[in-house]
């Protein structure tokens, strides 16, 4: 059965929240993995998961559905806990990520039986390829789902990336659509420090994209937006979606330093109060 | 039985004619073109089903990708370019876009070796078997003629499941494998028989390595040559019976002996049946310009000269 969408912000808002205890309270049990990009994109994977795409958690490989391409792999905890709050797989097994013999590999892997999982991927700059792979599938079966690409801005900074935004414009593929995790941060601290990326609106516009901004922070923004793009027609669209890198826990929210960091279980305790007082 | 040269044919042309079939038999097979569609021989595919070819520039990395994302989505996509970029440029996205997630996807590896001539070392695959096999999920397969090719290139399309790279020349090449001998992935061939050494080879050696065998035998030594045309998953029953009845091998591939396909036959000798062995092949160097016959002068990789690198080899062990 295709995934009841729900509209009510408030109610995504819960869920939103629900799956950022999970992200904190999964990677604290595997003490490490990738806490900042995971929450920030919590209200992102909600709105995908939730309100936007076309899925059925119990059929996850119905071939109408929408697809969910992570290329920024190292934020798997948001997807696994996007996936197991839409019914993908028992919520209880989160708490297994990144150990021993356990279907949430560190970075996704298909192979591993985790239901929901479109590619393996983890190493930067290949997701949108694969992405733009599939929308020249469905184009040529006449299939009208879209393909979703979530990527990083860090990312960006890979070549191949452009390679596959120019491939995308060039074929017209309007059922692919990129959203870009705008934090302004990775690993070693500002993208403006690290490798500037600006202007980057203009880049992708001037590789043939329509380029759509908002805040990744706000459903009602996030899911007109996500509906803007699907009325473009003959143009690929990315949506520059501008997050807070640990959005929701006020402590480490902006700090680059919490890009791959775990927090330990006194910290965890502390940063569910803060979701709690939201 | 001599093993008769039907004409001279370019493996490329096999892989194409294979390729083209395929199309016609598979309607989920897609070609992607990084430029060079012609020079792969690919455009037969593309005159015949424009609606199924997608050209994607110069750009091997996103053309992996993409054909990752094809086969996602239920089709059989081909990638095609020089052996140098597919295996190379490409190498993280066919790791793990294509191999991590054990997609059926063809890799056609042109220009291999140094037959490969005027072009240069830029252009002369020399290291694709060393890095492509090393990837968990790849088959890899080197036909040693158009015909065998073009069958090869058919059953990658129709019997496998996961990646394959298959590697092919530019040169025109002496066409003899026979219909009559089957040609199966994962099995090697014996061309010749004999007891006295093996020369097992992969694809543009194996006729030369044939032509040596005939010399060697005026002067009395009777070597078996096998044809390995399935480097992974190699054919390890037939090299471990080599090594226990010629009781010497020699490889011989048109490639680094580093890591390429001597040590593919190696890793399988010193674990099961261990031997002297030598390695003909191209010895840790870039290749350079000249014509084929030149080269392969040069690079010590004709029939006179492997005649006589496998005396002396047997010279020595004596």
């Amino acid at each position: 059965m295709i995934f009841k969408k729900i509209q009510d912000i408030e109610k995504l808002k819960e869920i939103s929240s629900d799956i950022r205890k999970d992200i904190l309270l999964s990677i604290a049990e595997a003490r490490s993995g990738h806490t900042g990009g995971s929450l920030g994109l919590a209200d992102v994977f909600t709105c995908l998961y939730f309100s936007v795409m076309d899925h059925d958690p119990q059929n996850p490989s119905w071939k109408e559905r929408d697809r969910l391409v992570l290329s920024i792999g190292h934020v798997a905890p948001v997807l696994y806990a996007a996936l197991a709050h839409a019914g993908y797989f028992p919520k209880e097994e989160l708490l297994t990520l990144r150990k021993f013999g356990s279907r949430l590999q560190g970075h996704p892997g298909r192979d591993y039986g985790l239901p929901g999982i479109e590619l393996s991927a983890g190493s930067l700059g290949q997701g949108l390829s694969v992405a733009v792979g599939m929308a020249l599938a469905a184009r040529y079966d006449k299939r009208n789902h879209r393909i979703y690409c979530i990527m990083g801005d860090g990312e960006l900074q890979e070549g191949s990336v452009w390679e596959a935004a120019m491939s995308a414009a060039h074929y017209k593929l309007d059922q692919l659509c990129v959203l870009v995790d705008r934090n302004k941060l990775q690993i070693d601290g500002k993208n403006s420090d690290v490798m500037e990326l600006e202007p980057l609106a203009d880049k992708w516009k001037s590789f043939g994209w329509q380029v759509l901004e908002c805040n990744g922070n706000d459903h009602n923004e996030l899911l007109n937006t996500f509906g803007l793009a699907k009325k473009v027609t003959s143009k690929p669209q990315v949506i520059l979606a501008h997050t807070l890198m640990g959005k929701g826990v006020a402590d480490i929210e902006n700090d680059y330093r919490w890009h791959g960091k775990a927090p330990s279980k006194e910290e965890t305790l502390r940063f569910i109060e803060c979701l709690n007082k939201k | 039985m001599d093993l008769i040269n039907r004409g001279n044919k370019p493996t490329k042309a096999g892989f194409g004619e294979g390729i083209y079939e395929a199309g016609n038999l598979y309607p989920e097979l897609m070609v992607l073109g990084a430029d060079i569609t012609a020079s792969v021989g690919l455009d037969m595919f593309a005159k015949a089903f424009p609606e199924r070819f997608f050209s994607l520039g110069i750009a091997e990395q996103n053309c992996a990708g993409v054909a990752a994302g094809l086969a996602l989505s239920g089709k059989i996509p081909v990638f095609s370019t020089y052996g140098v970029f597919a295996a190379l440029r490409s190498a993280d996205q066919i790791r793990v876009s294509v191999c991590y997630n054990n997609l059926h996807v063809i890799i056609g590896g042109a220009h291999a070796g140094i037959s490969v001539g005027p072009d240069g070392a830029t252009h002369q695959a020399l290291e694709d078997i060393a890095i492509m096999r090393v990837l968990p999920n790849m088959t890899l397969l080197s036909p040693c003629d158009a015909t065998q090719a073009k069958l090869l290139t058919l059953k990658a399309a129709g019997e496998l499941k996961g990646p394959v790279y298959i590697r092919f020349g530019r040169e025109a090449v002496p066409d003899f494998i026979p219909e009559t001998i089957e040609t199966e992935i994962g099995k090697g061939q014996i061309l010749k028989d004999g007891t006295d050494v093996s020369l097992i080879a992969t694809g543009h050696m194996v006729w030369e390595a044939l032509q040596a065998a005939y010399m060697l035998a005026k002067s009395g030594v009777e070597a078996r040559v096998i044809n390995i045309h399935t480097i992974k998953p190699i054919d390890k029953q037939i090299i471990i019976d080599a090594a226990r009845e010629t009781k010497c091998i020699v490889t011989i591939e048109e490639h680094q002996v580093y890591g390429g396909f001597g040590s593919a036959v190696a890793e399988v000798v010193v674990q099961h049946h261990p031997v002297r062995m030598k390695m003909i092949g191209i010895n840790d160097t870039f290749g350079e310009s000249g014509q084929p016959a030149e080269l392969m002068k040069k690079f010590k990789l004709n029939a006179e000269d492997m005649c006589a690198t496998v005396t002396q080899f047997l010279n020595d062990n004596h």
